[in-house]
């Protein structure tokens, strides 16, 4: 019965799941190559997919594996490339509740893809939803271990130019973006996140202005709040 | 290899450990709680919506206005990619076709 369970709920969380397996067999398989450059074969690539399981992180984490590196570097540049993750759970804290033993193993592969899956998906009726959350979020992982394998064992006999492939990503988000809009009314939140975004990447330049953005973020929406959910009262009586 | 094998095995626990960190401090801090804060839920509610804003943003970063190809097409692969999805709301058939547009367009037409 059991079992039965879970083969429901990876049936359904399976197509939802599709845009990810695109972009992250294909961003996974740039960081094979990658790391595979630096002397680390595919075993290597399979480790750190498990166990660290970043997108940025890891392509960061790949000029670690040189002489001179301090883990004091490592550490502070690791944070930093992640810190947006640090206000990513707020919005999860109550869905992930009562997991049990799969909170665990949720928390840790919240990426990205994963995190803005969970907005956009619905819980088909007849499965737990617990399962499908966790499918989605193993889903998610398995294609990256299953990418970084292939780029590291093949990427460079890949037989057409790939240039370009990682868009897949962009689209996603946008995609995600896109969905947000459209069911839902209240369109300020989204539109601080673009405009605080585009404001901080000018100030701030390219590498620099996640963090900044994300406290911008956080101060518009937390100083905004009145005129936030009175619009959303105010929709809801529509 | 550059470095030896101990190394890298204790690069890889520590860069694991700092991005489980990151994931996990929103959940260390609340998850006790038996009443989850209001602001927290109204934040749980308009966060994702601005973090995806950012994501969108965050993955032009390296584009290039000023210079050719002026980030033509990826301005014209989003175009694509939201047209698509508002017209048919099919997630995949959105990110492949723009995709794909957006490879055939950096590799032939703005190469």
């Amino acid at each position: 019965m059991k079992q039965n369970g879970y083969v429901k709920a990876v049936k359904a969380a399976f197509p939802y799941t599709i845009p990810v397996l695109t972009g992250y067999l294909f961003i996974g398989i740039a960081f094979g190559v990658m790391y595979q450059e630096k002397g680390y074969n595919f075993l290597w690539a399979i480790l750190m997919s498990i166990l660290v399981y970043a997108g940025s992180g890891q392509y960061l984490a790949v000029n670690f594996f040189a002489p001179g590196v301090s883990f004091l570097q490592i550490i502070f540049l690791e944070f930093m490339v992640n810190i947006r993750h640090v206000f990513y759970g707020l919005s999860l804290i109550e869905k992930f509740r009562d997991m049990g033993k799969k909170k665990l193993y949720m928390i840790f592969s919240l990426t990205d893809e994963t995190y803005s899956l969970f907005f956009i998906t619905k819980v088909p009726e007849g499965v737990d939803e617990h399962k499908f959350l966790f499918s989605i979020a193993l889903l998610d992982q398995l294609y990256w271990i299953i990418g970084s394998a292939i780029g590291a064992i093949a990427g460079t006999l890949i037989p057409f130019d790939t240039t370009g492939i990682d868009f897949a990503m962009t689209a996603l988000f946008v995609v995600i973006f896109v969905e947000q809009w459209l069911t839902s009314r209240n369109h300020l939140p989204a539109l601080t996140g673009i405009a605080a975004s585009l404001i901080c990447l000018l100030i701030f330049g390219s590498d620099n202005f996640i963090l900044p953005s994300m406290i911008c973020i956080m101060i518009i929406l937390l100083s905004g709040r009145k005129v936030m959910e009175e619009k959303e009262v105010v929709e809801n009586a529509d | 290899m550059p470095i030896s094998v101990e190394r890298s095995l204790l690069i890889i626990v520590v860069c694991g450990l700092v991005v489980f960190t990151t994931r996990a401090i929103p959940f260390v801090l609340f998850s006790g709680k038996k009443e989850i804060p209001e602001i927290v839920k109204y934040l749980g509610k308009v966060l994702p919506p601005a973090v995806v804003g950012m994501l969108v943003i965050y993955c032009l970063k390296a584009v290039n206005v000023v210079k050719f190809p002026f980030g033509l097409p990826e301005f014209i692969a989003i175009f694509v990619v939201v047209v698509l999805h508002v017209w048919k709301r099919n997630n995949l058939l959105s990110i492949g076709v723009g995709t794909v547009l957006y490879m055939v367009l950096i590799q032939t037409v703005f190469a």
